[in-house]
């Protein structure tokens, strides 16, 4: 009987069709609006809307970070420890996107999730996030991602080499996985003892014997170096090693493994969001079919388009009439009419008007 | 009211082109001072705004399933009348030039927003933005003056259509959504060639604007009647009124924004080479604002405010109300005619120059003088009148185009 074999996806796809129907419908009495638009009004964090959380906790760790217990609304898929979200927050009126790792146990009894974020100087989301988030913020999110963790057969030693708000996906391992890992060294840096994020409980593990920790306080004591490493571990060969911080100790961390032939012994997460310098002119790439244009400071992205072939949206060519916004998915670019420069990584949602923007170095453009 | 460009007395003489370029670093230097204070208040503003209008509608639209009762039928009705314009006039129009773009709200954005209007929002920006705010009121090039269907201006051709442009503009008013949506189509014009009635273009433009029509029209006058069971047919009059609502009081608004007397037409070849100055100086003479309160300034959709909005159309609408003082004074500074007033006013000005001019120039003078010199015979003087004062008319003509008719 080959039909039963098919039975319960039939029924399930029938299932499927019929709320997509009933969705088309409800589609008929909020049209040009969706249900959503509405729906979003009295219950943001149903399962089906966009990915969004509620702030439910706002705790200092240390003078210049806070942990954010957040609870995610009902399409949130879980997370693997180690990995992290993209939260947007709205700044000074501007969403903004930023990624955090997750720091929570996956099994919370209140199925909420963690992120710590440390303030650094001039960061417009994180100095938002550390004095003006409140219990009760409503906050985009994407959901979690990044290969940051362990395998499922788990090492026998491991090293964990961590700086500043490094730690934090290194947390949400520990806090997941302890029990089950043997063998485990924690290497933190920070400038003071008072600086380690999660310093207490890293300390309480440390003191029950489940972890071996190593801080290295930079004010006094300076940064860690690569012998420094090798003296404070000397069996790093032997482990499997996760490092997360600031550039210059993922570069030298990176350069001390592949000198030793290690180099798929060690896993880097970098934190660091690629900054944009903005400069003159620059590579305009158009996603969408590959056109790539040479530009320089003072040419419009819509006149250096339309010179290399690329069909492109324009309208009264002097900035009044929006008829030619298109994505500007990352890179830098700088207003002819006023200076200001507009930067912007994957994942930000950033548009432009093509017709009074110029690139401010290299840019890419979705056409 | 004629080009400024053929007025005896030009209200801009006194400038030379050094103070028109001073006038332009100072708009954009206020300008300037709204864009570096963009944010949390204004982000907040505008989510107020679309928050509370979609629970009036959301309310009013549930008060009428029960429309069989009277006071459900003008509660329901007033409310969504309220809803249907606050949507149109302060969100939608303002989000769709591009006004909240910077707040990068994928849902409250230029490139995504769709309104509660028969024209698609696509067409209505290229109409509107790109066309009708780059070329304000310049004779041949704006068809915002007179919409196809109506002559504003003793320089636009008299034309016999015209006589009835009271009514055309009456029509149009009650029917006003679907007027937009054939003049964004550019109806009169597309539809007279058949290479243009056939071209692709055309007939995916159409296509477009039948869709946006359907969905509209199943939503009114089907499915929110479908839901109201036995108030199947108060529900679809008073979906029927609030559409004719908000149309009436969106076109007298529209209406005082570029017709009543004091706004300033152009000539096509002015705009010739126009600098960024020149540009600014054209919004300012060619717009009009209404005085009011807050209500006025939001149901208006800070419209009220035409000439500011027109100087920056993309800046928050919330802030124009605060830039009126200094473009105010800068127009003092000038000796530019800043046109206002209050909103009966202006609409009784720009009905009495619709009026005015559906007769050809001079109509009146001419008649008199004529029927003073001829003798007997009426209709034949009547005729000789028209004959006379068309020709007259046509010696002053600088737009040689047809009038592009919506209907004919």
């Amino acid at each position: 009987m080959t039909t039963l074999v098919h039975g319960s996806s039939s029924a399930g796809s029938l299932r499927k069709r019929l709320k997509d129907r009933a969705w088309q419908v409800a589609g008929y009495v909020t049209t040009p609006l969706v249900p959503s638009d509405y729906l979003d009004m009295l219950s943001p964090l149903r399962t089906g809307a966009d990915l969004r959380a509620r702030v439910v906790e706002v705790h200092p760790e240390t003078r210049d970070a806070v942990t954010l217990v957040l609870r995610p609304g009902g399409s949130w898929r879980g997370h693997v420890p180690g990995q992290y979200i993209r939260i947007g927050l709205d700044v000074e009126g501007v969403r903004q996107w930023r990624a955090y790792s997750l720091t929570s146990p996956v099994e919370r009894t209140d199925a909420c999730i963690a992120i710590t974020v440390k303030a650094i100087p001039d960061g417009v989301v994180s100095n938002h996030v550390v004095q003006r988030v409140r219990p009760g913020d409503l906050v985009h999110l994407d959901q979690a991602t990044g290969d940051f963790t362990l395998p499922a057969s788990r090492p026998e030693k491991v090293l964990f080499v961590t700086a500043g708000s490094g730690i934090t996906p290194v947390m949400g391992m520990l806090r997941n996985h302890l029990h089950e890992l043997d063998d485990v060294v924690v290497v933190h840096s920070a400038p003071t003892r008072d600086d380690v994020i999660f310093g207490p409980e890293l300390r309480r593990l440390a003191a029950r014997g489940q972890v071996r920790l190593v801080e290295q306080h930079t004010d006094d004591e300076g940064m860690l170096d690569a012998p420094a490493l090798a003296a404070l571990v000397p069996d790093l060969a032997e482990r499997e090693t996760w490092a997360c911080g600031p550039t210059g100790l993922l570069d030298l961390l990176e350069e001390h493994w592949d000198s030793r032939g290690l180099a798929d012994r060690l896993h880097t997460e970098r934190f660091r969001p690629t900054v944009v310098v903005a400069g003159e002119g620059g590579t305009v790439r158009f996603t969408g079919n590959g056109t790539v244009v040479e530009s320089d400071g003072a040419t419009p992205i819509l006149d250096a388009g339309e010179a290399a072939g690329v069909l492109m949206p324009s309208g009264c060519r002097m900035g009044i009439c929006y008829g030619c916004v298109l994505p500007l998915r990352e890179g830098a670019v700088r207003d002819l009419r006023n200076g200001d420069v507009t930067t912007a990584a994957p994942g930000d949602g950033v548009r432009i008007q093509t017709c009074i923007s110029a690139a401010a170095g290299n840019c890419d453009i979705d056409l | 009211m004629t080009v400024l460009q053929k007025k005896s007395e030009n209200p801009i003489a006194h400038l030379t082109a050094e103070d028109i370029e001073e006038l332009g670093r100072q708009l954009d230097a206020i300008r300037a001072q709204v864009v570096a204070s963009r944010g949390d208040r204004d982000a907040a503003y505008i989510r107020k705004v679309i928050d509370v209008q979609r629970k009036l509608e959301l309310s009013s639209r549930a008060v009428l399933l029960f429309s069989l009762f009277p006071p459900a039928w003008l509660a329901g009705t007033a409310g969504l009348s309220v809803a249907k314009i606050l949507e149109n006039m302060e969100i939608g129009h303002n989000v769709m030039h591009g006004q909240w773009d910077w707040m990068r709200d994928p849902k409250i954005h230029s490139t995504t927003w769709e309104w509660d209007n028969a024209s698609p929002a696509e067409q209505w920006k290229h109409s509107h933005n790109e066309l009708h705010h780059t070329y304000t009121n310049v004779i041949g090039r704006d068809n915002d003056l007179g919409y196809g269907i109506m002559r504003v201006d003793e320089d636009q051709r008299w034309y016999p259509f015209y006589l009835a442009q009271p009514l055309w503009n009456f029509i149009n008013a009650c029917f006003f959504e679907y007027g937009i949506a054939a003049y964004d189509l550019e109806l009169g014009k597309n539809l007279r060639s058949k290479k243009r009635r056939s071209s692709p273009e055309f007939k995916a433009r159409g296509k477009q604007v039948l869709r946006k029509i359907r969905g509209q029209v199943t939503k009114d006058y089907v499915a929110h009647p479908v839901l109201s069971g036995p108030s199947f047919l108060p529900t679809l009059t008073a979906n029927a009124t609030a559409n004719l609502v908000r149309n009436l009081w969106t076109h007298s608004v529209i209406m005082c924004g570029h017709f009543p007397e004091g706004v300033e037409t152009f000539e096509r070849r002015s705009i010739q080479g126009e600098t960024r100055g020149e540009w600014y100086l054209r919004q300012m003479l060619g717009s009009a604002n209404i005085s009011g309160g807050r209500a006025m300034h939001i149901m208006s959709g800070n419209l009220s405010y035409q000439i500011e909005h027109h100087l920056f159309p993309d800046l928050p609408s919330n802030r124009y109300q605060e830039i009126a003082p200094k473009v105010q004074a800068l127009f003092e500074q000038y000796g530019l005619r800043y046109t206002t007033g209050p909103l009966p006013a202006q609409v009784a000005s720009a009905w009495a120059k619709v009026i005015r001019l559906s007769l050809p120039n001079d109509f009146v003078e001419s008649a008199t003088k004529k029927l003073g010199r001829k003798a007997t015979r009426p209709a034949a003087r009547l005729l000789s009148l028209v004959r006379e004062a068309t020709e007259q008319d046509a010696d002053e003509v600088t737009d040689d185009r047809e009038p592009d008719l919506v209907a004919v």
